[in-house]
């Protein structure tokens, strides 16, 4: 079984190896070593519950990029129902570094909009890796918009190193596509919430994130730039990004913190990708209960609510 | 400035950083784009325009309001807004340390000053960028200070326009610099759904979060002469699709080609003329 494990999980990697030849030298042999197997998958548990409790900011950003870890799609088979893709943003194009369409979530029907990463090569080539252009936000605005008009809830999934810098996205408004974006989700009369489950990469991240719940799966982040990118502007020096990580204060512990999250949604042992399952039903439990709390306020309460949250992020003071 | 330089791609950098060694500090200016010597004080009456070129040089914040708004009519809001720096950020240098040089050589408690007035007879509120302050980048200060322009513009029914020049959002605020984009663009939403208008006026250079929040947000996006705007900056696109940028890619007449800004208009016609569009935007007579 190939988990992928990072770098820092290596000491967890030799102990599952270990114990997988175990097993294969068990199945060959009289001698039974199911007692010595389960001493040390014990082991390897707490080792890893001992590894997780005390992650570095770099190491979660490693984690929210994990190549197996759940993208868009994944958490929209397993946790809705009837799920409709729909297409295009009506002027130019289909952008597959954003999926959205309509769903059902508990019987109820909502708008489904995320980022969406590739798993082999030639989708990841196929979907961008995840960095839209901006008929993927102008997609997205297509069916917020449509949400609005049919009293259906938004749900929206981030995960995207950012919004692609590239010729043919400058050309066609870029900037614009994001702009606008968070303009007309500001006032959207329909409740929205926002759940990065991965990379929450800057204004490419932001324009499906205007929202009255933000929600952080333990291992995502959420920044301005890049670990790597704040890296070499500030300290001249791409290998400088596990303290950019840590200055920027991207991980979603850091940001509860400081208010600007709402809700951390708590990921299994080891993360989302060891156990999808279970990270589906806490997501699904959380998603539901904001629903619920939203559900309760009139229109022009929430939107007040929207905008007055918006306004009171701030680092500053005034002087009297 | 020397971060700036770094992040700033060499084609946009404050005005020949290297060159200025050449030129002594004092009475003479040279143009970055056709290297004439100009006269300062001749320079300062044409509003920093090159008599020779034409070229649109950077210019101050408060110059920029000052020349803009009718005489004796600005006043300026919101200057007891101040940077706080909540996540004690450290790179280099500490955050705190960068803003207070920042406000030592610019005179500015952050990048953007706030100003209402009079434009050619119409009570305005007008903002503008202060681009030697940290790049212009935009942390809490800018996108508060912007909101509360466009709140007291909603208040008064008064017609709001911006003059950018930012290299983005401010990364020693993190994620609190990225929240101003959404923050500054539903504060404009606001205006919008009233019929207040808005008008952007771009000025060089605009890049990343004010480029893609407040900036491209107006009634009608404006744009000075040769001014450079653009979600991603020059040298990150060139790393990522690997191929050489067209001449004159994100430029102001790029701009115009391509449909993101309505017009480009000289600093010197650019009270009259946004002033004549605000007339008829608002239903008053010709001045």
């Amino acid at each position: 079984m190939n988990l992928n494990f990072l770098d820092f999980e290596q000491p967890i990697a030799d102990l599952e190896a270990k114990i997988e030849e175990l097993r294969l030298v068990g199945n060959d042999s009289d001698v039974n070593l199911s007692d010595e197997i389960s001493r040390l998958q014990e082991k390897s548990y707490k080792l890893t519950e001992q590894i997780f409790s005390n992650l570095s900011s770099w190491q979660v950003s490693q984690l929210s990029r994990h190549p197996m870890r759940p993208y868009t799609l994944d958490y929209i088979n397993l946790m809705f129902d009837d799920f409709d893709e729909l297409h295009g943003d009506r002027h130019f194009a289909d952008d597959a570094a954003i999926v959205g369409g309509m769903a059902r979530l508990e019987g109820r029907p909502v708008m489904v909009i995320g980022h969406q990463k590739g798993r082999d090569v030639k989708e990841k080539v196929r979907r961008n890796f995840g960095m839209p252009r901006p008929e993927g936000y102008r997609k997205a605005l297509r069916l917020m918009e449509m949400a609005e008009r049919f009293k259906m809830p938004i749900l929206t999934f981030i995960d995207t190193p950012g919004a692609y810098p590239g010729i043919d996205a400058e050309e066609r408004g870029q900037s614009e596509a994001i702009a606008f974006n968070l303009a007309v989700m500001s006032r959207l009369k329909t409740p929205i919430i926002a759940t990065v489950i991965g990379e929450g990469g800057s204004g490419g991240a932001l324009a499906i994130g205007v929202c009255d719940e933000l929600m952080m799966l333990q291992y995502s982040t959420y920044s301005v730039i890049s670990p790597e990118g704040c890296a070499s502007i500030l300290w001249k020096s791409a290998t400088k990004a596990p303290e950019a990580a840590e200055a920027m204060g991207l991980t979603a512990g850091r940001l509860k913190e400081l208010g600007l999250v709402d809700t951390l949604v708590p990921e299994p042992l080891g993360g989302a990708h060891r156990n999808p399952e279970q990270m589906v039903a806490s997501l699904r439990t959380a998603l539901l209960q904001a629903l619920n709390k939203l559900d309760k306020k009139d229109t022009d309460a929430l939107l007040e609510r929207r905008y007055q949250r918006l306004m009171s992020y701030s680092s500053l003071q005034e002087l009297g | 400035m020397s971060w700036l330089n770094r992040i700033v791609p060499s084609i946009i950098r404050p005005e020949g950083a290297e060159r200025k060694a050449n030129v002594p500090e004092g009475l003479w200016r040279k143009c970055p784009k056709c290297d004439a010597a100009l006269y300062r004080p001749e320079l300062e009456k044409n509003q920093h325009v090159c008599p020779k070129c034409d070229h649109h040089m950077r210019i101050t914040a408060r110059k920029r309001l000052e020349a803009f708004l009718d005489r004796g009519t600005a006043s300026e809001l919101f200057a007891e807004l101040e940077p706080v720096d909540r996540l004690k950020f450290k790179d280099s240098k500490k955050y705190k340390e960068r803003l207070a040089a920042a406000q030592r050589d610019t005179g500015e408690k952050d990048a953007l000053i706030a100003m209402r007035g009079n434009l050619t007879g119409v009570a305005v509120v007008a903002v503008a960028f202060e681009f030697n302050f940290m790049g212009g980048s935009m942390g809490s200060v800018v996108g508060e200070k912007f909101a509360r322009a466009a709140e007291l513009a909603l208040r008064e029914r008064m017609p709001l326009i911006c003059f950018s020049a930012s290299g983005g959002a401010r990364m020693q605020e993190a994620l609190f610099s990225l929240m101003q984009m959404a923050k500054t663009s539903a504060a404009l939403e606001r205006l919008k759904q009233a019929g207040i208008p808005y008008i952007s006026v771009l000025t060089d250079p605009v890049y990343g979060g004010v480029s893609a929040s407040l900036a491209m947000l107006g009634d009608l996006n404006v744009s000075e002469p040769f001014a450079l705007c653009g979600f991603a900056g020059p040298r990150v696109i060139e790393q990522t699709v690997r191929e050489k940028l067209p001449e004159g890619f994100q430029r102001a007449e790029f701009l115009l080609a391509h449909g993101t800004v309505d017009m480009i208009i000289h600093r010197h016609e650019m009270a009259e003329k946004l002033g004549g569009l605000l007339r008829k935007m608002t239903h008053q007579p010709a001045a």
